[in-house]
C-alpha cells in the first residue's frame, strides 16, 4: 500500500490535484512533433553507417535520386556542411580534446549508425525506401571498443588527429582544495595500521539507453520571418541558442517550439545532427522539412547513458569510521562529445562522498573515446553512478568488518543536528534528517523481521535465499547556481525565468522557461501561483515550450524545474503583488503600510474596506486612475539564480529473493522514504518516484546496451533491449518525510531523479546479500537470472558456459515472472 | 493502390491506399487521427493500440487493407457525447500518465482487458497490459487506474460523476 502525506490545509500547495494536462492526453488531443505536418512538407531519411569505424571510399546516390518521390540526396559536401560541428557546451578541462562532430560523416564513420547521407522525399516512406538505394563503399577499420584499453598509451585511436583517446582527465583532491586531508596519506596510514582496513573494488556502470517513448522528431518551417523549429526536445531555449552557434542563423530569426514531448529523461537534452540537417535543408529547399526517427534509429543514435568503470578504494578504522575514499573513473564518451556529455561523470565528483563524513577524498575521472554511440545525460546524470559506487562500497566495507550495513552507514553519516554541513567535496548541505527517513523505511519493510527470515532461510538451506538491499542516498538537485557552473566551465548559467501577466478579467497567464515533457508543470506551477496570488487554480494558465511565448529560459533537466523555475514564478508573483499593492492603496485611499494581502484580497487593516486582486487587475487594465510615477501594469518578470543546490535524500530498502538453484531473481518488496522537502503535489511526487524507481531497478536487473566485437549494437530494438513491462515490476511502497530546504522560498528540493539514483544500488546490494554466503562477491549489472546463476556456478567451482551477450536472452526482461507460475496466480 | 472502406470512430471512410500502408499510418496520415501514436517498429511498445472490430490490435502490425469493412475505435472515439470512458477517467484520477505518449495505447489495451476480464487482480492487470510499455510511471498508477475503472464499470457501481456512466462497454466501435 502506498501512502502519501494528506493535505493538511486548504492551500493549493500540498494538495493532490489531478493534472490539468491529462484531459487532452487521455482523449488523443495531443500534439507531439510527428503529428505536425505543415502543407508542402518534405520528409527526410538518414543513410546510416553499418560499421563502427571505417573510411568512406564512395557514395553512389544515383539509384536513390531516381526513386519515386525523391527530391534529392545529399552528403555533407553537397550541403556545404563539412565544416559544421555540433556543439559541446561543457569543456571540463582547458585542454579537453574535442573532435568535430559532423552533421553527416565526412570521409570516415566513427560509430555504427552515424549519418552518411540524407534523402529528401515527398513522404517518409519514399525517403526511407530511397535511403536503402544509396550505395556506400567503406574501407573497414578495427573499431576501438574497450574504454580501458583505449585509455592506454599506444592504443588504436578513434580520432588519430587528437593523438589520444582520453578526452580529458578531471581531478578533485580534498587535500589540495583544503576541504579535507590527502587520501593517499589516509590509505597509506590505513595500510600500515593493524587497526585499520583498506577495501578496493571495481564496479561497472553498464551502458544504458534512455528509451523515452516518443521517438525524436523535428519539423523546420522556413516560410515565416522567423524559421520555426518544432522539436521533441527538453531544451527548446538551448536548442535555439545552439542552432545559432552551430549554423550561424541569427537567434532572433529562430523560433523553437517543444510541443507535447513524450518523455526525455535527459535523452532529449542534445542538439541533434538531424535537427541541424532539417534547418539546412529547409533553408536550401525553401520548404518545410521533417524528420522522425524509427525506434531502431533511436536506440542506435540517440545518446546513451552511464558506461563507467569505477575503481574505488575506501579506508576505515576497524571500529567502522571511514578515513578516506579514492575514486578513479573511466567514462566512455562514445565517439564524440555530446552537448553536456563530458560533464556528466564529473557531476559525480560531488556525490561519491554522499551522506557520509569522509575526512579525505579524491576523485579522478578520465573521459575516453570509443567507436560507440556517444553518451550524455540520462536520468540522474553522474549522480546514479556515484551513488551506486558509494552505496555498494558501504556494503562491501560492512562485509569486510562484519558489521550490519545500516548500522555502519549510521555511524558515518551526517547527523541531523550537524546541518548545515559542508562536505569534503565542498558542497554545503542545508538540511536533511537521515535518521528520520531511515527509521521510517525500516519500520515499513520490517527490517528486523526480514533479517530473521534471512537467517532462517540460510540455516534451513532454503533454495530461495533472501537478501536485504540498502541505499541511503542523497543527490544535488536544482542545477544550478550559475557561479558554480562557471567554476566548472559549463557553457551556460543555471538560472530560470518566469513572467506573470494579470489579464483584464482577472485570469492569470504564467510563462516559464522550464519545458515540461511529462512532469506536470502546468498543474504544480498553477498550484503555486493560485496560492501566491489568491486566485482560483483554474484561473491560472501555464505557458511554456515556445520561445515566442516564453522567450527566456534554460529548460528542464537536473531536477531543476520546481527548485529553480518554480522559485522564479514565486518571485514574479511577489513583484505582481508589490505593484498591485501600490494601486490598491491608491484606490482605497490608504497607506500601503496599512494594507494586508491574503487570499487574493488587499484589505485595510482594522476596516472592512478591501479590493480583490482581480479588481486591481481590471482597474490597472482600464488605467483611468492609478498612482503617479507608476506604469499601468501588474505584469512582472523574474529570473532566479539559486544560491545553492538542494539536497534531497532518502532511504530505500528492498527484499530480494534469489533462487540459488536457478538464479531467478525476484524483487519481493521495495520501500522508500524520500525527503524532498516540501511537497507541492503529492500525486505528482508519487508518480515521479514510481517512474524513477522503475528506471533505476531496470538498470540493476534488466537493461544494457550490448555491442559485439565489431562495434554493432546488437540490441537496438525493444525486442532485445528489455525495458521492463508492468509484469516485470511490483508495486512500491513510497512515503515522504520533509525537512524543508532552507535555500529557497518554497522549501522544495526536487524529485525527478531521486528514484533512479537511489534504487540501483539497493537492488544489487540485495541480490548480493542473498547469496554472498554462498561465495558470490560480485555480479555485474544487469543482474539477470542468467548472470546470477553463472555467479553461483562459479562460486561452487563449476564452469559456466560463456555466452557472447547475456542481457537480452529470453526471460531477461521477465525477472518478476515466476516460471513455475507464469500466470502469477496468488497462492 | 487498393480501396479500403472502414469506419473509424463512427465515421465511414473510403480511401485508395498503398497495399503496404499500415493501419497506424492510415489513421495518422490519411485520416489525421494523430491521437494514435507510434513508439516503435517492432510492435513491442503498444502506443498505437486501437480497437478493430471489438478487439485491441497494435495498429502498426495491421495493414490498412486488413481493416477493410471493419470498425475501428481509437482513443479519439472512446469518449462519447463529451463524456469520458471510465478508463480514461480513471487514468486521470489515478495519475496513470505522465508524458502521455503511451497513454492512448495503454487506455485502449486496458479497455480490451476489462472486456475480457471485468474484475482483474493486480497481477492480471500487469500481465494484461504487458504488451504496452511505459517509461514514465513505473506502471503502479496505471495498474491502479485499470482496477479503479473495473470497479466503476461494474453494473450498479456507485458512480462518482455522471461522466462515468457513459459507455461502460469495453471495446467495440461507436
Amino acid at each position: 500500500m502506498t501512502t502519501t502525506a494528506e493535505p493538511t490545509t486548504t492551500s493549493e500547495i500540498g494538495k493532490a490535484r489531478v493534472r490539468k494536462e491529462d484531459q487532452r492526453l487521455i482523449t488523443g488531443r495531443s500534439r507531439y512533433t510527428d503529428s505536425i505536418t505543415p502543407s508542402g512538407t518534405l520528409h527526410i531519411a538518414v543513410v546510416r553507417s553499418t560499421l563502427a569505424r571505417a573510411t568512406i571510399s564512395s557514395i553512389d546516390k544515383s539509384e536513390a535520386e531516381k526513386a519515386p518521390g525523391v527530391h534529392g540526396v545529399f552528403t555533407a559536401a553537397d550541403l556545404g556542411a563539412e565544416e559544421i560541428g555540433l556543439p559541446c557546451a561543457w569543456p571540463v578541462t582547458p585542454d579537453q580534446k574535442a573532435p568535430q562532430r559532423p552533421v553527416l560523416a565526412v570521409g570516415r564513420v566513427n560509430f555504427s549508425g552515424e549519418g552518411v547521407a540524407v534523402v529528401v522525399a515527398r513522404s517518409a516512406a519514399a525517403a526511407r525506401d530511397a535511403a536503402e538505394l544509396v550505395e556506400v563503399d567503406y574501407e573497414p577499420l578495427d573499431p576501438v571498443l574497450d574504454m580501458e584499453a583505449a585509455s592506454k598509451e599506444g592504443a588504436e585511436l578513434v580520432h588519430p588527429d587528437l593523438g589520444t583517446n582520453v578526452s580529458a582527465t578531471w581531478v578533485f583532491d580534498s587535500g589540495e582544495a583544503g576541504s579535507g586531508g590527502s587520501v593517499a596519506d589516509a590509505i597509506k596510514a590505513a595500510e600500515a595500521d593493524d587497526d585499520q582496513i583498506v577495501v578496493r573494488r571495481r564496479f561497472r556502470q553498464q551502458r544504458l539507453i534512455p528509451g523515452f517513448m516518443e521517438p525524436r522528431s523535428c519539423v523546420v518551417d522556413p516560410t515565416g520571418e522567423q524559421l520555426t523549429i518544432w522539436a521533441a526536445t527538453q531544451v527548446p531555449h538551448i536548442l535555439r541558442t545552439m542552432t545559432t552557434v552551430t549554423l550561424g542563423v541569427p537567434e532572433s530569426k529562430l523560433r523553437v517550439i517543444a510541443p507535447d514531448v513524450g518523455g526525455g529523461f535527459g535523452g532529449k537534452i542534445g542538439v541533434l545532427p538531424e535537427e541541424m540537417l532539417c534547418v539546412l535543408l529547409a533553408q536550401k529547399l525553401n520548404r518545410p522539412v521533417k524528420w522522425t526517427e524509427t525506434r531502431s534509429e533511436c536506440m542506435l543514435t540517440a545518446h546513451h547513458g552511464r558506461d563507467q568503470i569505477q575503481d574505488l578504494t575506501i579506508s576505515a578504522k576497524k571500529d567502522g569510521t571511514i578515513t578516506g575514499l579514492d575514486v578513479h573513473l573511466l567514462a566512455d564518451m562514445g565517439s564524440y562529445l555530446g552537448l553536456v556529455g563530458p560533464g556528466v561523470p564529473i557531476l559525480g565528483a560531488f556525490m561519491f562522498n554522499a551522506i557520509y563524513k569522509i575526512p579525505a577524498y579524491k576523485f579522478t575521472c578520465s573521459n575516453v573515446f570509443t567507436n560507440k554511440t556517444l553518451t550524455d545525460a540520462y536520468r540522474g546524470a553522474g549522480r546514479p553512478e556515484a551513488t551506486f559506487g558509494i552505496e555498494r562500497m558501504m556494503d562491501e566495507l560492512a562485509v569486510e568488518l562484519g558489521r550490519d550495513p545500516m548500522e555502519l552507514r549510521e555511524q558515518n553519516w551526517i547527523a541531523h543536528d550537524e546541518f548545515p554541513f559542508t562536505t569534503v567535496a565542498t558542497l554545503t548541505y542545508d538540511s536533511g534528517n537521515y535518521e528520520q527517513a531511515t527509521q521510517r523505511a525500516m519500520e515499513l519493510i520490517d527490517y528486523a523481521g526480514l533479517r530473521r527470515e534471512q537467517e532462517e532461510r540460510r540455516r534451513s538451506g532454503d533454495p530461495v535465499q533472501l537478501g536485504i538491499g540498502i541505499s541511503t542516498f542523497t543527490e544535488m538537485c536544482g542545477l544550478a547556481p550559475s557561479r558554480v557552473l562557471g567554476s566548472l566551465d559549463y557553457g551556460a548559467g543555471g538560472w530560470e525565468a518566469a513572467s506573470i501577466r494579470m489579464l483584464a478579467t482577472g485570469k492569470v497567464e504564467v510563462t516559464t522557461g522550464a519545458s515540461a515533457h511529462g512532469q506536470g508543470h502546468e498543474t504544480a506551477f498553477s498550484q503555486i501561483v493560485a496560492d501566491k496570488l489568491g486566485v482560483p487554480f483554474e484561473d491560472v494558465e501555464i505557458l511554456h515550450g515556445d520561445t515566442q511565448v516564453s522567450p527566456k529560459g534554460l529548460d528542464t533537466y537536473g531536477s531543476r524545474s520546481l527548485v529553480v523555475g518554480g522559485i522564479a514564478i514565486v518571485n514574479a508573483a511577489d513583484k505582481v503583488i508589490e505593484k498591485a499593492k501600490k494601486i490598491a492603496a491608491h484606490l482605497l485611499e490608504a497607506s500601503e503600510d496599512d494594507l494586508e494581502f491574503a487570499n487574493g484580497q488587499f484589505s485595510v487593516k482594522g476596516t472592512d474596506k478591501g479590493k480583490a486582486i482581480q479588481e486591481i487587475a481590471f482597474a490597472t487594465f482600464m488605467a483611468h486612475d492609478y498612482p503617479e510615477g507608476m506604469e499601468p501594469s501588474l505584469d512582472s518578470d523574474a529570473v532566479f539564480d539559486p544560491e545553492n543546490f538542494s539536497f534531497p535524500h532518502g532511504t530505500h530498502l528492498c527484499a530480494m529473493e534469489v533462487d540459488a538453484e536457478t538464479g531467478r531473481v525476484n524483487l519481493r518488496k521495495y520501500v522508500c522514504v524520500d525527503d524532498i522537502g516540501n511537497v507541492i503535489n503529492p500525486l505528482i511526487v508519487e508518480g515521479q518516484v514510481h517512474g524513477g524507481l522503475a528506471q533505476g531497478i531496470a538498470q540493476a536487473l534488466y537493461e544494457e546496451a550490448n555491442y559485439d566485437d565489431q562495434g554493432t549494437l546488437v540490441n537496438a530494438t525493444f525486442v532485445d533491449y528489455t525495458i521492463p513491462s508492468a509484469a516485470d515490476l511490483p508495486s512500491f511502497t513510497t512515503e515522504t518525510v520533509a525537512t524543508p530546504a532552507t535555500t529557497n522560498a518554497l522549501g522544495v528540493k526536487g524529485v525527478g531523479e531521486a528514484g533512479t539514483i537511489a534504487s540501483t544500488p539497493a537492488i544489487v546490494n540485495g541480490v548480493l546479500d542473498a547469496i554472498r554466503h554462498l561465495g558470490v562477491t560480485e555480479i555485474e549489472m544487469p543482474t539477470t537470472s542468467q548472470r546470477v546463476w553463472k555467479a553461483l556456478q562459479e562460486a561452487r567451482g563449476h564452469k559456466a558456459q560463456e555466452t557472447p551477450s547475456d542481457t537480452h536472452s529470453p526471460g531477461a526482461g521477465l525477472g518478476s515472472i515466476d516460471p513455475n507460475n507464469p500466470q502469477g496466480e496468488v497462492q | 493502390m487498393t480501396e479500403v472502406r472502414v469506419t473509424v470512430d463512427g465515421v465511414n471512410y473510403a480511401d485508395d491506399v498503398e497495399p503496404r500502408l499500415l493501419l497506424a499510418q492510415y489513421l495518422r496520415e490519411t485520416l489525421g487521427k494523430t491521437g494514435t501514436l507510434i513508439g516503435c517498429d517492432t510492435s513491442n511498445c503498444g502506443a498505437c493500440t486501437v480497437s478493430l472490430n471489438g478487439q485491441s490490435v497494435k495498429s502498426c502490425s495491421v495493414l490498412a487493407v486488413q481493416a477493410d469493412g471493419g470498425e475501428v475505435t481509437t482513443i479519439e472515439g472512446l469518449a462519447r457525447d463529451g463524456q469520458l470512458h471510465p478508463v480514461q477517467e480513471a487514468f486521470r484520477e489515478c495519475h496513470g500518465l505522465q508524458c502521455g505518449y503511451c497513454t492512448p495505447g495503454m487506455i485502449m489495451a486496458a479497455v480490451d482487458l476489462l472486456g475480457d476480464n471485468p474484475d482483474p487482480s493486480e497481477q492480471e492487470v500487469r500481465e494484461g497490459i504487458e504488451g504496452n510499455l511505459c517509461r514514465c510511471t513505473g506502471y503502479q498508477n496505471i495498474v491502479r487506474a485499470v482496477q479503479s475503472a473495473a470497479k466503476n464499470m461494474k453494473p450498479g457501481a456507485q458512480q462518482q460523476t455522471t461522466e462515468q456512466q457513459a459507455a461502460p462497454v469495453a471495446g467495440g466501435g461507436n
